[in-house]
């Protein structure tokens, strides 16, 4: 690939989408767009980004976009940022909040949805504890036949063993076939809609728990701030935002802080928090 | 202490990739190649969990599973099914029997140490 074939790359995925990329992830373009390449009967990457400066190119850019930042997901990922909403975020939000105000929570990078199914099966576990209060859960991703996927809700025997502990997935599952397909319950609890982080989250609405784990790690750091004080905006004082294990707001934004003794877990700061 | 896993199957590949991938996470493995086996190996000690085959000759997992729990309480040591039996019923029957967990095969490092790290190893 020539640099400047890179360079089109770049540029593009960095504004549409805030994914940075350097020329150390050039396999990351060969791996990810191969398919898009055989598809458009083309030779390789610099012809791909030839044919991406030329008019008309619009859908050809937002498959790129889409191939290069989908990313893997896994039911209950890494567990605890689940087991803390479930013991320590949700029973402080039901506590906090009158009887019939909604509790909205965000999954701001959805891919396939499993992390958002898995706060509604939590959510499902709850139902007691929740007596009757509304509770939405809105999962967002850029690449819209990600949505697509996350909206069956259908599963490969491989993806159920990653992180669902089986007594979820007998209780929350049926098998089709070889693959295995969410209840109409779980389903029905989660709504997933297209959505750009770089774009601005006041369309969605107010959340009280934000899920935006393993998404921030790609973009550089002006974006990562403007994201997170997007967030913090949509975000009551005892809201609680997650984020991924190799990620931080340290350094980023001073309108979150790290909940203490709480990896990954973050609330406003309380300066913003009394604003 | 060298916590320890039982890997009862009758296959002696399934076996020797499941001591593989055992033994990376730091567990000392024995192995038993039916119910039987493993049933006389845990009246000897028992293991910290039980990596558990179905279908197996002279005594099958889910026969080996009852004995286990009668003879030894219902939680200690907690089995993982590792099974190609991959339909509802199975699962169920395996739960209601006393296991924590459940792997359908083909199953890879991801999938086997995730499954007992749910079961608290």
């Amino acid at each position: 690939m020539t640099p400047s074939a890179f360079s089109t790359f770049a540029a593009l995925l960095k504004s549409r989408s805030g994914l940075v990329i350097g020329p150390d992830k050039t396999y990351l373009l060969e791996t990810r767009l191969a398919p898009i390449l055989k598809r458009e009967k083309l030779n390789d990457l610099t012809a791909l980004a030839e044919r991406l400066t030329k008019p008309g190119a619009d859908n050809l850019a937002r498959d790129v976009v889409e191939a290069m930042t989908t990313n893997e997901s896994f039911f209950f990922r890494d567990d605890k940022p689940f087991t803390h909403f479930r013991t320590q975020a949700l029973p402080r939000l039901l506590a906090n909040r009158p009887a019939n105000a909604a509790i909205r929570i965000w999954s701001a990078a959805a891919s396939s949805g499993q992390e958002a199914y898995s706060l509604a099966m939590i959510l499902a576990d709850a139902k007691a504890q929740l007596a009757g209060r509304t509770v939405e859960i809105i999962g967002t991703d850029i690449a819209r036949d990600q949505l697509n996927r996350a909206r069956e809700g259908l599963y490969t025997q491989f993806e159920v063993q990653r992180g669902l502990p089986v007594q979820m997935l007998v209780k929350h599952f049926r098998k089709e076939d070889s693959n295995w397909r969410l209840s109409d319950t779980i389903r029905s609890m989660v709504r997933f809609k297209e959505f750009n982080l770089l774009s601005d989250p006041r369309t969605l609405g107010r959340f009280d728990v934000v899920f935006c784990r393993n998404v921030l790690i790609y973009f550089d750091p002006p974006t990562k701030a403007r994201v997170l004080d997007g967030i913090a905006a949509q975000m009551p004082a005892d809201g609680a935002l997650y984020l991924g294990g190799a990620e931080t707001v340290l350094g980023i934004t001073g309108r979150f802080a790290p909940l203490q003794g709480e990896r990954g877990v973050y609330g406003l700061t309380p300066a913003r928090a009394a604003a | 202490m060298t916590r320890t896993c039982l890997v009862v199957d009758d296959s002696r590949v399934v076996r020797k990739v499941a001591r593989r991938i055992l033994e990376a996470h730091g567990f000392a493995v024995a192995e038993a190649e039916d119910g039987q086996k493993a049933l006389d190996a845990c009246r000897l000690g028992l293991p910290d969990c039980v990596l558990l085959d179905w279908n197996m000759p002279v005594m099958d997992g889910i026969t080996f599973l009852h004995h286990l729990r009668q003879e030894f309480g219902p939680e200690k040591p907690p089995v993982v099914f590792c099974t190609t039996e991959n339909d509802l019923s199975h699962i169920e029957l395996a739960i209601a029997a006393g296991a924590q967990e459940y792997i359908m095969k083909p199953f890879d490092d991801e999938i086997l140490s995730g499954k007992l790290s749910q079961v608290g190893l």
